[in-house]
């Protein structure tokens, strides 16, 4: 029996950009190391982040690893991009088939999985219990686990990169293709197992913020009280624990397919590789809602943050977006029309997808009609929601265009395709994150980033994204499919030509991103934001100080309006100094969270290469860390009053000198 | 007062488990009749077993998982409902799915 499985010196690869990558991680990775060591942070790291269970500090790990993710899917995107447009007349280009089949799975993976999910999950982290007035999530401890599924799927990603080589299947990995027979690499199992468990913590995340929205809301905040983005947040945990397990089961299923010789989805033996088509669509459907609801959200509060206005029919936005989840669960068949299924089976998933443009609409007029006769600001956050409404505009009609199966058997997987829904997803879901970022980075850090490469980035983000996918419509019309690793028609040149400069000017969008963070930590005591309101907000998280106080609220408020905050402010019940404070009950920091995440890891890895050995040590070391934690006793503590008036005290005299 | 038999309530008690019992024994022996006599032509006999097997189960959700709309069970209630329309959704239209596909083979 061999002790590593199948790994050996050959799981190493032997190209260039793979080595040059490694040697460029393996430099940054020893540099970050001499830092920290020299600085002696990693105490600090540990006992302060990566043991919390703030929900504050979780949100803002998941956000720094979408962005570490978001560097690493979008590096395989302008490889892609200036792939094809050297590989025009016939040339091969610089990326072998073999190569470049993995970075199209890498990047379709990573970016949905890695990037915008965790951003998503980190923005709903940061400020969903704030603006429902509560002190943490329902169940803190699961949300570090959470967290640290997300990375062990991630750091799995990452490590195929080093060792062996990730699936060229695409990132839906359909069988055959993907089984033993046409797929025997370990590229697919690092898929399944990446998926897998970071889809596991996502499951976790959704039923804690559920239980979250039910049982947690402060007195006097019905349901139909909450705050936009929470209810669109809420929505998107319905569909969470509604979708998720269905890939959980999939990938068991594809699992067994591989390991056990089972046949679920091969072509022999009874199997129907078309089951798997299906159950992958039946949760990838309703995951591109999960993306782009609570983007829906952002854009709601910062419309009618940055207009002075209540937002404009909240509960048709409510019930739009209870509208949207039912619908978008009922739609999945649209991604595989032209498997064949009867033409009454075509007609309901292309009519059923066709109705999600009403809700939507009513999303888009009500944000039209909050702007009307406001008073708009032209900030960041609502250049990004402008730039969101024209845009997503286009994405929603080419959507509509595609649920029509006649058409949908044209421009099936042909770059229209890609074009739709790169349109819906970084016009939508990408466009509202990064607005949500500049909205609340405040809020989070307690300082602003810089305006000025805010709006830079926005204008290389819109313009470059017209520019890399308007030419892509026009391919799928002529006829261009995706995935294609080099073409020959001269006719496409110029379109493939447009779409690489397209990927630069975005390029440049990311790196004024990096730019507005690294300037707003540079002149970070300039751009101070001390009244814990920056932005005449209306919802409770403005209430508190930036960055919020670890416990949040000192008193748990008393809601009275959906605009909690500013019927508040209209009161004059807002900064309220209290006499007196009461403990305040806190779960402690564990390290249960990571150990489990690394062992899960191992778990991982260990199936991925057969090493069966460190399968069953790691397996065990997860049910043993799991025991330990369930019999853990000093899991909480309590605040002491004199150390909350302290604090409170501090932040009210902030605000009066603001 | 009120809130304790609710809470009593909702674990059940001997007299509700008795008429669950007795409702379950009846819809249960209607359908064994009904095959066993064959008292009705083919059609209405399926008719008959899958009414009956429908209220049995709701029956048993009632008596023996007691889900009701009271505000303590609520809950439980909308869970189980939303579990079970997920699972209509799902199976449900993937059976259709790849039937109707499987249907297309034929020719």
């Amino acid at each position: 029996m061999n002790l590593l499985g199948k790994l050996s010196w050959d799981a190493i690869p032997y190209d260039p950009i793979v080595l040059g990558t490694l040697a460029v991680v393996a430099v940054g990775g020893a540099a970050l190391f001499v830092f920290m060591t020299l600085a002696k942070k990693w105490g600090w790291l540990w006992r302060e982040w990566l043991t919390s269970v703030d929900h504050k500090r979780l949100g803002i790990m998941y956000i720094i690893l979408a962005f570490v993710m978001l560097i690493r899917g979008f590096a395989d995107a302008i490889m892609m991009r200036t792939q094809l447009a050297v590989a025009t007349n016939g040339s091969e280009g610089y990326l072998p088939p073999h190569h470049y089949d993995q970075i199209f799975t890498a990047h379709g993976v990573i970016m949905i999985i890695f990037m915008a999910m965790p951003f998503m999950i980190g923005l709903m982290n940061i400020i969903l219990p704030l603006q429902i007035g509560a002190r943490d999530v329902a169940f803190p401890f699961l949300n570090n686990l959470s967290f640290w599924l997300a990375v062990s799927g991630a750091l799995l990603v990452n490590i195929s990169l080093g060792l062996g080589e990730f699936a060229m299947t695409g990132w839906v990995a359909y069988p055959p293709l993907s089984g033993l027979e046409f797929s025997p690499g370990v590229g697919v199992d690092y898929y399944i197992w990446a998926l897998q468990i970071s889809g596991i913590g996502t499951t976790l995340t959704g039923v804690n913020f559920l239980v979250t929205v039910l049982k947690m809301r402060a007195p006097g905040m019905k349901l139909m009280d909450m705050p936009i983005f929470t209810w669109t947040c809420t929505w998107a945990n319905v569909l969470i624990v509604a979708s998720f397990p269905i890939l959980t089961a999939a990938l068991a299923m594809l699992t067994l397919d591989r390991y056990l010789d089972f046949h679920f989805f091969t072509n022999d033996a009874g199997g129907n590789s078309m089951m798997y088509i299906n159950l992958f669509w039946a949760w990838g459907h309703p995951e591109v809602y999960i993306l782009v609801l609570p983007a829906f959200g952002i854009f709601s509060e910062i419309v009618s943050t940055f207009t002075g206005k209540r937002l404009f029919g909240y509960k048709s936005m409510v019930y739009a977006s209870g509208a949207i989840s039912i619908l978008g669960f009922i739609v999945w068949l649209h991604h595989f029309f032209t498997m064949g299924s009867s033409a009454s089976v075509n007609a309901f998933f292309g009519i059923m997808t066709m109705i999600i443009a009403i809700p939507t609409g009513v999303k888009l007029f009500n944000w039209l009609f909050t702007m009307y006769k406001g008073r708009i600001r032209l900030e960041v956050p609502m250049l990004w929601t402008i730039g969101f409404i024209i845009l997503f505009s286009i994405g929603g009609m080419t959507g509509v265009l595609l649920a029509v199966p006649g058409a949908d058997y044209v421009l099936h997987n042909s770059l229209f395709l890609i074009a739709h829904f790169h349109n819906t997803i970084i016009a939508g879901a990408v466009f509202g994150y990064l607005a949500g970022f500049t909205f609340w980075f405040p809020k989070a850090m307690g300082f602003h980033l810089d305006p000025k490469y805010g709006k830079i980035s926005f204008w290389c983000w819109s313009v470059g994204f017209l520019l890399a996918f308007m030419p892509l419509y026009v391919l799928g019309f002529l006829g261009m499919t995706r995935r294609l690793n080099h073409t020959d028609n001269p006719d496409w040149n110029i379109w493939l030509y447009i779409a690489a400069v397209g990927a630069f000017v975005i390029a440049i969008g990311i790196a004024a991103q990096f730019v507005q963070l690294f300037l707003g930590f540079k002149n970070k005591d300039k751009n101070l934001d001390k009244t814990g309101d920056p932005w005449n907000g209306h919802t409770l998280e403005w209430s508190l100080a930036s960055p919020p106080q670890f416990y949040n609220f000192a008193k748990i408020p008393h809601v009275e309006d959906i605009d909690a905050f500013t019927d508040m402010k209209e009161k004059g019940t807002a900064y309220q100094r209290h006499a007196s404070y009461e403990p305040i009950h806190m779960p402690s920091n564990t390290n249960a969270g990571p150990i489990m995440g690394l062992l899960a890891t191992a778990l991982g890895f260990a199936l991925i290469w057969h090493i069966w050995w460190l399968a069953g040590a790691s397996f065990i070391g997860l049910i043993v860390a799991f025991i330990c934690r369930a019999y853990a006793s000093n899991t909480d503590y309590y605040v002491q009053p004199d150390e909350v008036a302290r604090i409170e005290n501090e932040h009210l005299d902030n605000v009066a000198k603001g | 007062m009120s809130q304790h038999d609710q809470d009593a309530h909702s674990h059940g008690s001997v007299s509700s488990y008795v008429v669950g019992f007795v409702l379950s024994v009846i819809l249960t022996v209607i359908p064994f009749w009904a095959v066993m006599t064959s008292a009705f032509d083919r059609a209405t006999l399926f008719a008959v077993i899958v009414v009956t097997a429908v209220v049995q189960i709701i029956v048993h959700l009632k008596y023996f998982l007691h889900l009701n709309f009271t505000k303590e069970g609520k809950i439980d209630t909308l869970s189980f409902i939303f579990t079970a329309i997920v699972i209509v959704m799902v199976v449900g239209l993937s059976i259709w799915i790849i039937y109707e596909s499987v249907l297309m083979m034929m020719y």
